[in-house]
């Protein structure tokens, strides 16, 4: 796992840099409440523009529920969002996604029924227009649009060396390939920022090695933005150029890797100290 | 043997994306449409017309209809005999009020009235889902059907409460009414039925089929990737019923030649939803299928007795027929759950591999 | 038009308090028969997450039995046990030929599997028992069948039949001793499981048959209870078929798997569409009652989703 980490490994120059990069989202002030459970609370923390970002914390953390506020799906009771310089509370999934944040899950959520193929030809769905009557007569320019895309989408398979599997029904596939497809759907919305949801879990050291490097060649490649929820510590290390920390619905650390791992309140976190 | 796609290389994604993109399965459905457009018609007699095609025609434009709804969207109805119903009553206004008007182009804008009903009963569709949702649908199928009693104005005052459908001609054939020959019906009925499943099926394997799809398989998914709920499920229940609404003005315009509200009643939405799941949801080619074999077995059996030499009484007969249809949709659920469509799949693939089992 | 469908109604509910009484109680009796078919669901579902469409049939099929044995020469209590046992053995060969094999299959395909089961006990039914209606042996059974006037002031009359207070009494007893089992047997406690997840619970040493075939027969208990009320109320007969459909809304309001929410909701459905029928349906030509039950399951979905007693549903993903 450590033959690729260390090419990925910055040189101080660009770290610095990244500390200069202009914010694409800030959450400010964040709480969220289901009944009277506290699932997030007062957070903050912003992502840069061409960074990873990892959000990392034990289980019920509420980092799922952080990402769930990023993308719209849960509305948070106090706090605003800043995405491109522009402030929201709230916002629909849909609007969320034509803005250009995609995701992925962390219970595989893709669509069952739908072979390979077309789990990545929807993500294009917000980038194609022709309407139900073109659709209906298919031939002219409904069929030209599908192609335009379907290229698209054929180089993304291309990208994550899924093309034996492209008419393959996603649900007779295995879980790591299905992980796979699922970040390739993600991609093909060609988002600004791309969040992550345990990317590798229940996945194997070789499953793992593949998943990093495609994490870094979209990054560096298309320098897309990535947010990333993950257990992996190794992983959340080598990776991510910056670290937030959450337990108990609380931000306890932020800032690159070295330091956080350094975070007394992060080791008490995980190790666990009386509270 | 004959069914092997080995040699045939697709050079470009548009063969690749075609309907049917393998040779043998071009020439199957050649073979269909020839069969259906000139062979039946030079052999068939006028009871296999009446009797069998035009109502197998007709279920499986429903069947489809109720498909892209269920099948494709995933959104569960038990309506459909009312919104067939509703083209129905649409198309026998419509040719009253302009009797002069092409009664082809009169049942393919009913549609458009069953439409605008579907996707008024489908707006709870966005928040209650699932069995929640069937409900709806079963508020629609008993609220139409009063609706078809209670509103005189629907069948132009009639004593009887029925709808009786006119003399008319198109291009001068005479298409309805009592002396339209079944071949006239027949060739309306399958021209129709093709043309709207054809339409379909392009529909359903671009953009907006996909949404469906996505919807169906997981609703919150799709719309984190931008696809609004409420749109697509509208879309879904107003095209639906559009299908449905025609097969509805059909049944009654090229079939039955009169028809009352419980011609429409919830039995006929448990009809098409049989068809639907036998056929195997989400499958145009199982729509067929799937109404064939709801609407064509009872015919069979009530001839099956006769010709094995026994004297049974014509009510008995129904409800073996009853006991039978039972029987087989629970075997048929049992052995393939995903209908016909699927073991139809199966059976290609045994096919390509054969003579080897893999 | 206004003051006909806001004031007028109200009017005549002051003006006219026997009928108004009257009224409610035939709600009342048929909110108790909708919330006993909507038992025999809950039941099904709250065991194997199986919406059974069949119930309404089994109530028919039930009653069918128990009068065509009758009618055969059979004396009418033996005729009731032998129902019990022919019950008892739909249930266990639906378990046996439906059930066990349809093991982990999507909600969708049980459901269509059960209104399979309702077509075969269509057939099955009219084909041993023949079609037309039948007269239920009320008298036979021991069952009280006159009826008693209340004077109401000096205003009128409210007549009760003794037939609708024995089903009222019957409701409570077969509810409570249902609640009791659920919550204080060990068999309970495995339904439980068994319905809140099928492999946990066989992973625990549950015996899905064996609980599956006990819910199907103390559902088809409850449909031989609610065919025997239903039928000394009118007939025997398949036209029952559509009042079961009703159950559906009694569910909604009332959750699938709340036994007293069946019957809570059974009465609201009951009392709304009795009263909506007699003092508004003539507005708009009579027979609202055909769909009313579904309009009032269908407003009360919009404003709480999940039902009287559920819970409010987050999403999780």
């Amino acid at each position: 796992m450590n033959a690729f980490v260390t090419e990925k490994t910055l040189p101080p120059a660009d770290a610095k840099e990244a500390a200069e990069r202009e914010v694409l989202l800030r959450v400010d002030n964040v709480s969220l409440t289901f009944g009277g459970v506290k699932a997030i609370t007062d957070i903050s923390f912003d992502i840069q523009k061409g960074e990873i970002r990892a959000i990392i914390g034990p289980n019920g953390a509420g980092k799922t529920s952080m990402l769930n506020v990023i993308n719209g799906f849960y509305h948070p009771q106090e706090g605003t969002i800043t995405w491109q310089g522009q402030v929201r509370r709230k916002m629909k999934p849909y609007e969320a996604a034509s803005q250009g944040i995609a995701r992925t899950f962390q219970n595989v959520a893709l669509f069952k029924g739908m072979t390979t193929l077309d789990n990545i030809m929807s993500g294009r769905s917000l980038r194609m227009h022709k309407n139900f009557f073109w659709q209906l007569l298919w031939r002219g320019p409904a069929e030209r649009e599908e192609i335009e895309h379907r290229r698209k989408v054929e180089d993304i398979i291309d990208f994550l060396e899924i093309q034996a599997i492209r008419k393959t029904p996603v649900g007779r596939l295995p879980y790591g390939l299905q992980k796979r497809v699922e970040l390739g759907r993600a991609l093909a919305m060609e988002p600004d920022l791309l969040l992550l949801d345990e990317p590798m879990a229940g996945m194997n050291l070789e499953e793992k090695e593949d998943m990093s490097r495609f994490i870094i060649d979209v990054n560096q490649e298309f320098g897309t933005t990535i947010a990333l929820i993950e257990h992996d510590m190794g992983v959340v290390m080598d990776l991510s150029d910056r670290v937030v920390v959450l337990d108990y619905g609380k931000k306890i650390a932020d800032g690159p890797p070295e330091e956080v791992q350094a975070s007394q309140a992060v080791i008490d976190a995980y190790l666990g100290v009386s509270h | 043997m004959f069914y092997r796609e080995a040699g045939q290389f697709k050079t470009s994604y548009k063969a690749d994306q075609a309907l049917f993109p393998i040779l043998q399965d071009r020439v199957g459905l050649a073979v269909i449409l020839i069969t259906a457009f000139a062979v039946i018609p030079a052999l068939a007699n006028d009871f296999f017309l009446t009797s069998i095609m035009i109502p197998f025609l007709v279920f499986s434009l429903a069947a489809i209809g109720l498909n892209i709804l269920t099948g494709f969207c995933g959104q569960l109805s038990l309506g459909t005999g009312a919104f067939m119903g509703v083209g129905a009553y649409a198309a026998y206004k419509l040719t009253s009020i302009f009797p002069d008007a092409n009664v082809i182009v009169m049942v393919l804008l009913s549609g458009v009235f069953s439409a605008a009903i579907g996707a008024v009963f489908g707006l709870p569709s966005l928040r209650i889902k699932g069995l929640y949702l069937a409900v709806t649908t079963l508020a629609a199928q008993f609220f139409l059907e009063w609706c078809f009693i209670r509103i005189p104005w629907l069948y132009n005052y009639n004593a009887s409460g029925a709808i009786e459908v006119p003399r008319r001609e198109v291009f001068g054939i005479i298409a309805t009414g009592a002396e339209a020959t079944p071949l006239a019906r027949y060739f309306i009925v399958l021209g129709i039925t093709v043309l709207i499943a054809f339409l379909m099926a392009n529909v359903l394997r671009g953009r907006i089929g996909r949404s469906w799809m996505m919807i169906r398989d997981m609703d919150i998914a799709a719309e984190l990737m931008g696809i609004r709920p409420l749109q697509t499920k509208l879309m879904a229940f107003a095209v639906s019923s559009y299908i449905c609404g025609v097969a509805g003005a059909m049944m009654v315009f090229f079939w039955l030649n009169a028809a009352e509200p419980s011609s429409y009643s919830i039995r006929l939405s448990f009809q098409v939803l049989f068809m639907v799941i036998l056929g195997g949801l989400g499958s145009l080619g199982g729509a067929f299928m799937g109404a064939a074999f709801i609407w064509i077995l009872p015919v069979i059996l009530k001839f099956v007795p006769g010709l094995l030499g026994f004297d049974l009484a014509a009510e008995t007969v129904e409800h073996a027929t009853f006991m039978i249809v039972g029987a087989l949709i629970i075997f048929f659920l049992i052995v393939e759950p995903h209908g016909f469509a699927r073991l139809w799949q199966i059976a290609k693939q045994k096919l390509r591999v054969w003579p080897f089992p893999y | 038009m206004l003051y006909d469908i806001f004031i007028d109604p109200f009017v005549q509910m002051y003006q006219m308090p026997d009928f108004f009484l009257q009224v409610l109680w035939e709600g009342f009796v048929a909110g108790i028969l909708y919330a006993l078919i909507a038992l025999g669901f809950v039941l099904i579902f709250k065991a194997s997450g199986v919406f059974n469409f069949a119930q309404g049939i089994m109530v028919v099929f039930a009653g069918l039995t128990l009068v065509g044995l009758n009618e055969n020469g059979v004396p009418a209590y033996l005729a009731l046990i032998l129902t019990i046992g022919v019950m008892g053995v739909l249930a266990y060969g639906v378990e046996r030929v439906v059930m066990r094999p349809l093991v982990n299959q999507p909600e969708i395909i049980l459901l269509m599997a059960t209104i399979g089961l309702t077509y075969f006990l269509v057939g099955f039914g009219e084909f041993v028992f023949g079609g037309e209606p039948k007269q239920m042996i009320t008298e036979q059974l021991g069952l009280p069948t006159g009826s008693t006037a209340f004077e109401f002031g000096d205003r009128g009359l409210v007549i009760l039949q003794h037939i609708d207070i024995a089903a009222a009494v019957i409701a409570v007893v077969m509810v409570t001793a249902l609640g009791v089992f659920f919550n204080k047997t060990r068999i309970g406690r495995a339904l439980r499981a068994v319905a809140d997840d099928h492999q946990a619970a066989l992973s625990v040493g549950i015996s899905l048959n064996q609980i599956w075939a006990i819910v199907w027969f103390a559902a088809g208990l409850v449909a031989l209870a609610t065919g025997i009320m239903w039928g000394a109320r009118s007939d025997v007969s398949f036209a029952l078929e559509i009042v079961a459909f009703k159950a559906l809304p009694v569910l909604i309001l009332g959750g699938f798997t709340s036994i007293p929410g069946a019957i809570v909701g059974g009465l609201i459905i009951g009392f709304g569409e009795k009263i909506g029928e007699l003092y508004w349906g003539g507005l708009v030509g009579g027979g609202i009652e055909s769909w009313l039950a579904y309009i009032i399951a269908l407003i009360f979905l919009l404003f709480r989703p999940q039902g009287l007693f559920g819970e409010r549903i987050i999403e999780r993903i």
